[in-house]
């Protein structure tokens, strides 16, 4: 218990002190985004880790969450910031609990096609509708300046607070809901469908409800990808590519664990940076940075296929399971 | 929660901050291998004393043609000044490579990654050649006091420099360029005056670049008399018959191909489907390539299209690069039959207007490495005439260009050319924009965009006096 | 009214794209329970394959047989690393496996041949045919009669050859087929070559329309609403629903997207599909209802 807490704090800290130890590159480039896509992937994790439903529209209530807090600040002048993510989450739960509706009469990889529905119209209607986007001509929104109650959060490290302190909060609240009621009917759904209705679990219910709070995180993360990272974005921004990302973050980190996500997001984040600098010296310059692209793409593709048949319960299994050998080697046999 | 799943959080919150500090070690210690291909102008010793290009290219994607083309075009000018002048007044050029495969999060981490110079050099501009990335960029290169060069592309109102100090459509930005090919429209119906009552169908890319002009070509059409219809062709493009059905019953004189990628050439194919006649559709300036045509095969003989520069390499300049760089085996494109095409010779243009703002600043500023913001103050003075096109090797290839700190455009002008199946020919002079009905609008934009964000608007009148 | 029959003309002539696409969804699916997202992308590296071939000089014929070895070769070493480990997971796995696959195989295309964009020219031309007032393209004619060809093919096999009996047995009862002794990874070999060879043919047909690169293989999320109103398991469905997607986003784009800002393609057959779906949830020819509630 006394490990557990400290080592909680201990993790908490380090977070906390970061801006401190690494230069704006690593802060703005690196930890933010890895922050937003984190918790687009524990939105993923809410659907398909938890609930056991595949959804492949992850970006579209990124999208959603997004622009509805880009037109909170717009249409309700001096709205706070929070309250802007807030609604961005909320109108992305109700898109979330729109196209899941399917989900209580289809499964499977059906439910694909009401996922993918939800992408293509969505990006659709953010190009298409002005309003969304102010009328701008081009379709872009900007981020509007970032401040909460008087503090200035326009420096990188400020970026960095606001992505932590929201994904911290909407973590400690997932750990709880998921401990709670809702969060074993999702795994009653998901693990033995028939049982869960004999034994009184309002399955139809559970479903949708996994729907809206895992549409709601994607929809946070959208607002703060968007205002906290890019600090502008089109509608294609959040593209079927993105939606692909965020489940390969899910698949890889581990679904059904709080950890996950980060891991994968992790993963993800560094992988392709980590390539690039590998190339680079490595080959020297000779090697052809469009050759590493393609060659990521292998590698990505490879291992999703290693994860799903080696190791399904991913990254954080692995992770966790190497810590327990490290500390009981005479349990590994 | 379980013990193993905290310990395990632990674990990976460690990893990621292992990770994280070597990172930082790399960036700030020893700067080279932040990047993605070792700089070919300067060994590591002479970085100090050099002025560095950090590009955001991209080599592989759907947009891999335009960025091989310019990225190369853009190096092997680089290379020219290197080998045949020793720099830029003694100056070493260095540059480096980010791939950003055209993903906008791509060339804000790669904007991010090389912002901070190569071994020592100060970086002189970005060139990120994509809409997206730019749009993302410009808060960013404002306060880092970065020059955010957007050759024929980009925002149309950052030609107003007073608001985007360190913003720059150059050339050409898309306002001047949708002015132009209505102009060359009327000049091929013999005369502006007979617009009146002719039907234009705008086939635009769904994105914001493709979006850009549609308050320009309605204002035009409401200005001359034309009714313009305006298409979206959905991201990516490869899919269009609908929106060419819809254009055959429209039954327009004309159609303006804003296109951009895969998009162009499906466009031909399906225009010939329908049985639109190709030679009156018009392409746009990021429609008029050899890419944008070749995989069209004979649909896209007769097809006509701007150009900032002509293409081939009949060109002083461009004999210079096969001299002094092709020919020692130091060019950059990997298919040296590309070297001369559309694209390629954008990228020499890019180069020419890129060294010439730091040899600008270096009259100002003294020969030696030079900051973004010095490097802005070069831009701001480029002055080039037919003489100085003369010296640089590119009369014909380019226009003349004067910018200033209100005006961050300079060109506005255009040509056309047409594609015979092989090759593009030059089929018109010089078209200019209506550059006056257009600043106006650009100004009324820039100051709405001053307003909302913030920005304070520069006074250039009191700037020139400094 | 001629416009009328020229845009449903014209869409159901894209339709008989789709199908084609479909139609390896639907092998795939029948021989081995596998939704495989990966079939744009092998419609992709095959094009791919053949026209970089083309390039190096090698005649059509020549070509496309060494590009049928190559997918044939694939289809040995998807079975072998992808199918066989995964053999007893939810379809669930076996799906987001072929996601993976997809981007495996679209990189590796990538790799070896590049990036660059590819004209492909079949020597059909495709400048329209007016016959009776309506305007139609000869290369999508062309390309019709290919595709029927192709499908008049594949039904002879499939009544006459052991493979194709094999095959049948093992859509309608996977446990029977296997007590009766047949040899479940061959024939996963042979279908996945098969769809291989579909995926070839329209890959040429496709990129010979729109050129040869990487956006051929966002075709498998075209293919994807014909599957859900055909039925994931029939092949007359596939047909039949290719026809009708085709012929229906063509209609909706050009009659009802002009009053909703155009464009409405992209999300249209999605919209049909779940009407589809939750009215008819088996397909139009769907023989048994799969993983629904």
């Amino acid at each position: 218990m006394i490990l557990r807490a400290s080592l909680a704090a201990a993790a908490a800290v380090l977070l906390a002190v970061l801006p401190l130890l690494v230069n704006d590159y690593v802060l703005s480039a690196i930890l933010v985004p890895w922050l937003a896509l984190a918790l687009a992937a524990s939105g993923q994790n809410i659907v398909t880790g938890y609930a056991g439903q595949l959804s492949v529209g992850s970006a579209a209530f990124m999208s959603v969450g997004a622009f509805a807090a880009y037109d909170v600040h717009l249409y309700v002048p001096g709205a706070p910031l929070l309250v802007a993510f807030a609604v961005g989450g909320i109108a992305a739960a109700a898109a979330g609990a729109l196209f899941g509706l399917p989900s209580l009469r289809i499964r499977g990889f059906y439910l694909v096609v009401s996922t993918l529905a939800a992408q293509f119209f969505v990006e659709w209607l953010f190009t298409k509708v002005g309003w969304f986007s102010g009328n701008s001509a081009s379709g872009v929104i900007t981020a509007p300046p970032l401040r909460i109650a008087g503090i200035d959060l326009s420096s990188p490290s400020g970026h960095y607070w606001l992505a932590l302190g929201v994904v911290a909060v909407l973590t400690v609240a997932l750990r709880n809901i998921v401990q709670s009621r809702i969060g074993r009917s999702w795994m009653a759904v998901r693990d033995m469908e028939t049982a869960a209705i004999v034994s009184g679990v309002e399955t139809r219910r559970a479903k949708l409800l996994a729907f809206a709070v895992g549409a709601f995180y994607c929809g946070i993360a959208g607002a703060l990808w968007a205002f906290a990272y890019l600090g502008t974005v089109e509608p294609h921004g959040f593209d079927l590519d993105r939606s692909f990302q965020v489940l390969f973050m899910a698949i890889l980190g581990g679904l059904g664990r709080l950890t996950g996500p980060f891991l994968g997001a992790a993963f993800i984040v560094l992988f392709p940076i980590a390539l690039d600098l590998a190339g680079a010296r490595l080959g020297g310059g000779s090697v052809d940075p469009g050759l590493l692209q393609t060659l990521e793409k292998i590698v990505f593709g490879a291992l999703v296929i290693f994860f799903l048949v080696k190791q399904p319960a991913g990254l954080a299994r692995l992770v966790s399971a190497s810590w327990i050998q490290l500390r009981r080697p005479e349990t590994s046999p | 929660m379980s013990k193993t799943r905290i310990v395990s959080f632990a674990c990976a919150t460690a990893l990621v901050i292992a990770s994280l500090s070597a990172c930082r070690s790399r960036s700030e210690g020893t700067p080279s291998t932040t990047t993605t291909t070792a700089s070919k102008g300067a060994s590591p010793s002479e970085g100090a004393s050099a002025q560095y290009f950090p590009l955001q290219s991209y080599r592989v994607g759907p947009y891999a043609a335009g960025g091989t083309g310019f990225f190369g075009g853009f190096i092997d000018y680089l290379q020219l000044v290197n080998e045949r002048d020793g720099g830029v007044n003694g100056v070493k050029l260095v540059w480096s490579e980010c791939e950003t495969e055209y993903v906008v999060e791509r060339g804000v981490e790669c904007y991010e990654r090389l912002k901070g110079g190569l071994q020592g050099a100060p970086p002189a501009a970005m060139n990120p050649l994509s809409v997206g990335i730019a749009y993302a960029l410009i808060d960013r290169a404002t306060a880092d006091k970065i020059p955010l060069i957007t050759i024929n592309h980009g925002r149309t109102d950052s030609t107003d420099g007073r608001v985007f100090p360190y913003v720059f459509p150059l050339s050409l930005n898309p306002y001047s360029e949708a002015s132009a090919i209505v102009n060359y429209i009327g000049q091929r119906e013999g005369g502006a005056d007979r617009l009146r009552g002719k039907k234009i169908a705008v086939l635009y890319h769904g994105s914001p670049y493709g979006k850009e002009t549609i308050p320009i070509i309605d204002l035009l059409a409401k200005k001359l008399g034309f009714t313009a219809t305006q298409i979206e062709v959905p991201h990516p493009g490869s899919e269009q018959q609908s929106q060419w059905l819809q254009i055959r019953q429209n039954a327009p004189d004309w159609v303006i191909l804003r296109g951009w990628g895969i998009m162009n050439p499906v466009a031909l194919k399906t225009a010939t489907k329908v049985g639109f006649p190709v030679d009156h559709v018009i392409g746009n300036v990021w429609s008029n390539s050899e890419e944008d045509v070749l995989p069209a095969g004979p649909a896209g003989v007769g097809y006509t299209s701007v150009t900032t520069h002509p293409s081939g390499r009949d060109f002083d300049v461009l004999k210079e690069v096969d001299k002094y760089v092709l020919s020692r085996g130091k060019g950059n494109m990997q298919d040296p039959g590309r070297v001369g095409s559309v694209y390629y010779n954008l990228g020499i243009v890019n180069g020419i207007l890129n060294v010439e703002a730091v040899r600008v600043a270096q009259k100002k500023f003294g020969n030696k490495p030079l900051t973004g913001e010095q490097v802005r103050w070069g831009f701001e003075h480029i002055a080039v005439d037919d003489a100085r096109l003369r010296e640089l090797g590119a009369f014909g290839l380019m226009q003349p260009i004067r910018l200033s700190c209100s005006d961050h455009e300079g060109g506005g002008a255009v040509r056309f050319q047409k594609w015979d199946g092989k090759a593009w020919s030059v089929v018109s002079e010089w078209v200019q924009s209506d550059r006056a009905l257009l600043r106006p609008i650009i100004e009324s934009s820039s100051l709405k965009y001053a307003q909302e964000k913030g920005v304070p608007v520069r006074d250039c009148e009191a700037e020139a006096r400094l | 009214m001629s416009f009328f029959l020229e845009v449903l003309l014209g869409g159901l002539l894209a339709g008989v794209m789709y199908t084609m696409v479909a139609l390896g969804f639907v092998l795939i699916y029948r021989a081995s329970g596998v939704f495989n997202f990966a079939q744009g992308a092998m419609v992709l590296s095959a094009a791919l394959t053949f026209v970089s071939l083309r390039e190096r000089g090698f005649s059509f014929v020549l070509a496309f047989v060494a590009t049928l070895a190559v997918m044939l070769l694939l289809a040995v070493a998807i079975e072998r690393a992808v199918l066989r480990p995964l053999v007893n997971a939810p379809p669930m796995s076996l799906f987001l496996a072929t996601l993976g696959l997809s981007f495996v195989l679209e990189g590796l295309a990538q790799t070896v041949w590049g990036t660059q964009v590819h004209g492909l020219e079949l020597g059909i031309s495709d400048a329209p045919l007016a016959a009776a007032g309506l305007v139609v393209s000869r290369f999508d004619l062309f390309a019709a009669a290919t595709a029927a060809v192709l499908v008049g093919v594949l039904a002879v096999l499939f009544r006459s050859t052991r493979a194709g009996v094999a095959l049948r047995a093992v859509a309608d009862d996977p446990l029977a087929a296997i007590a009766v002794g047949i040899d479940l990874r061959r024939l996963w070999t042979i279908v996945w070559g098969v769809a291989g060879l579909v995926a070839l043919v329209a890959g040429l047909l496709w990129g010979a329309r729109v050129g040869v690169q990487f956006s051929l293989s966002l075709v498998v999320l075209k293919a994807l609403p014909v599957l859900i109103i055909g039925g994931f398991s029939s092949i007359p469905g596939a047909i039949v629903s290719g026809l009708i997607v085709g012929a229906s986003e063509k209609l909706a784009d050009v009659y009802v997207g002009p009053h909703l800002g155009g464009g409405i393609e992209s999300w249209f057959p999605y919209a049909l599909a779940l009407a589809f779906l939750l009215v008819r949830p088996t397909g139009l020819f769907g023989e048994r209802a799969v993983e629904r509630a």
